[in-house]
């Protein structure tokens, strides 16, 4: 048996606007994944163009890829992908560690307790992930994601292991940043968490199936986030 | 460049702190590394102490000694004994008196005794020499005085201790002019020897009676045959020639033709300490390869350890890739774990071999010397393994693809 082609993706065109908050919806085996692999930069595609930034990322080989990803992507994943048996501040700091900012410890430190108060966690910089519950866990990975300030945050299905009232939270959460100036993409398959974002994008067979922008569902405000402020270069 | 330092201090960092997670799978990982280098500390210290020991007996006894044994030297170089010894006091008195380069010469018979005095007795070895053995040996009376010729030639029982014999039969000391009974023979004492000291691997030379080798030999062995003869050159430029003239000198007293095998041996202290020294070297060779495999042995612990790390660390080392972890971070992170473990574990056996070492000085009396050289070189093969052993888990771990191995389970 030779190698067979499987192409998870086909003819994909889309653009996503500074700002904007995208829903990329699809069932498995969709190309989603891939999808979400192309854009956080941790797969590239094997043609075409992807800029991010204005910039044309899809040939850059692995190295420049992981400062890519430092620089201008937060992850935020579905099972948290937290460091075990390290503290909150200490895991959102881990960005800060392997960036090109060549910052002094005290404001790795700084800029990382910044970043769980504005996702609502001040007072639990000490906490490990298994003295946090889901909910937590995942503030402390969106912190994670924001603390260097990226361009887009990537959210791979964020609440996929959280209950409903939880993932509202948590969905929450983005609206604010994303009220705030952040641009958003959200991989998920569930309508109900889609309806969040201000556009949806519904992928299956690796082709475009809709492209339309919502009336978004709107989280009534909890005041869980604190409001949002920009944070790129603290005061030395 | 600031920048790079100030990262590569935080992977260290990271590097670290996995380390103290797991305590002690950490420390048996250093087992091998530990054992390694504590054995090649302790081996190198009781070697260098046995070589500096040799070097002070060589010292001690002076470099223009010579020994003579009874006895053939096969064509292969073994020494073989006949049944009886085939030197005699005749042959001491012709050395002395033939030889121009020897300027002294004593026969030397040993056996060993209990010995009593009053309610005391210690069991020790007496030596029946000759009149010259103190200038041979360089060792003088520290109290009373030697015997004379004409005790040897009577044969009369009288005696120098040791200094340890000395201690032992005469605790309150004024053993000098007291009666010693040797296997029931009464002797008179007439010296105590200086006290000397320990010899090659601990033997205590003062432990020991000096007595005439005609009341040795008549009183406590009933035979007229040496065990050896000790002479001495006039100067140790003239050890080879006095070795020469002894060996002309007695081949043509028991009539072997030049070139026929000798019934006697020769060796001067410089050859003796040649031998030991061999010897040693075998020792201290096996001894090193053995912990030559034990810090192999201890490298592939770390490697297996690090490769099982890297395993289940893989979806760690996924988030760290997605976050911004270049190949390289990774690498050095696994490398600097590998390496930590080894200089650790190369500590504690540095810790552990310095120890033993001086444990093995107290208990065994062995002359030990630990000599710094010998921990630098041990703890530098420690981090080298650490580094060899520690670079294909880490390179492993840099090789790792972030999709996968976010995906990790």
């Amino acid at each position: 048996m030779g190698e067979v082609e499987v192409r998870a993706l086909d003819g994909i065109d889309v653009i996503v606007d500074e700002g904007d908050f995208v829903a990329i919806m699809g069932p498995s085996g969709s190309g989603k994944s891939t999808l979400m692999n192309i854009i956080g930069c941790l797969d590239r595609p094997t043609a075409g163009v992807y800029k991010l930034d204005g910039v044309d990322v899809s040939s850059l080989n692995r190295d420049e890829r992981a400062v890519i990803r430092n620089a201008k992507i937060g992850f935020v994943f579905q099972s948290f992908n937290l460091l075990a048996r390290t503290s909150a501040v200490e895991n959102v700091e881990l960005p800060l560690l392997y960036g090109e900012l060549g910052w002094s410890g005290a404001q790795r430190r700084k800029a990382a307790v910044d970043s769980l108060h504005r996702v609502g966690l001040a007072g639990r910089e000490g906490n490990h992930p298994s003295q946090l519950s889901g909910g937590q866990q995942q503030r402390v990975a969106i912190a994670r994601a924001l603390v260097t300030n990226p361009a887009i945050l990537l959210a791979d299905e964020p609440t996929g292991n959280l209950d409903s009232r939880t993932s509202e939270e948590i969905m929450a959460i983005f609206q604010e940043l994303n009220d705030a100036g952040k641009t958003v993409v959200l991989i998920t398959h569930e309508p109900d968490i889609a309806q969040f974002a201000k556009r949806i994008v519904s992928v299956r067979d690796g082709r475009i199936q809709h492209d339309e922008r919502i009336e978004q569902h709107r989280v009534e405000r909890r005041g869980i986030a604190a409001p949002v402020q920009a944070s790129r270069r603290p005061e030395a | 460049m600031k920048t790079s330092a100030q990262r590569l201090w935080n992977i260290t960092l990271v590097g670290l702190k996995a380390i103290l997670r797991n305590k002690m799978r950490s420390l048996l990982t250093m087992l091998g590394i530990v054992i390694g280098v504590g054995c090649v500390i302790v081996v190198v210290a009781i070697g260098n102490g046995a070589t500096k020991s040799i070097q002070d007996t060589i010292n001690s006894l002076g470099s223009n000694f010579i020994m003579i044994f009874p006895g053939t030297t096969t064509q292969g170089g073994a020494r073989m004994f006949s049944g009886s010894s085939t030197l005699t006091i005749e042959d001491a008195d012709a050395i002395k008196a033939e030889c121009p380069a020897v300027a002294y010469v004593s026969p030397n018979l040993r056996t060993s005794a209990q010995t009593v005095a009053g309610e005391l007795n210690w069991g020790t070895s007496v030596y029946g020499v000759g009149v010259d053995w103190p200038f041979i040996r360089a060792w003088n009376v520290a109290d009373g005085g030697f015997f004379t010729d004409s005790d040897v030639r009577a044969g009369a029982k009288v005696c120098i201790l040791g200094a340890t014999v000395s201690e032992n039969l005469f605790p309150q000391g004024g053993a000098v002019g007291q009666i010693v009974r040797i296997k029931n023979v009464p002797f008179k004492v007439i010296g105590v020897l200086d006290r000397k000291g320990g010899s090659t691997m601990g033997q205590d030379q003062d432990d020991q009676i000096i007595a005439p080798y005609t009341t040795v030999m008549k009183r406590l062995m009933g035979q007229n045959k040496l065990s050896m003869l000790y002479a001495s050159a006039k100067s140790p430029e003239q050890v080879g020639d006095a070795q020469d003239q002894i060996d002309a000198l007695l081949r043509q007293r028991h009539r072997i033709p030049p070139g026929g095998d000798a019934d006697f041996m020769m060796r001067s202290q410089e050859e003796i300490a040649s031998a030991q020294d061999a010897q040693m070297k075998i020792l201290r060779t096996l001894l090193l390869s053995i912990a030559a495999i034990s810090l192999l042995i201890g490298g592939i612990g770390i490697m297996n350890i690090m490769l099982v790390s890297v395993t289940e660390r893989t979806r760690e080392i996924g988030i760290r890739m997605a976050i911004g972890a270049k190949g390289r971070h990774v690498l050095l992170q696994f490398l600097f774990e590998a390496i930590t473990l080894s200089i650790v574990g190369g500590l504690l056996g540095v810790a552990i071999g310095i120890g033993f070492s001086s444990l093995v000085a107290k208990i065994l009396q062995w002359p030990i010397f630990v000599s710094p050289s010998s921990i630098i070189i041990a703890f530098g093969v420690a981090a080298a393994v650490g580094v060899f052993f520690g670079f294909y888990p880490a390179r492993k771990a840099a090789r790792l693809d972030p999709i996968d191995a976010l995906r990790y389970e």
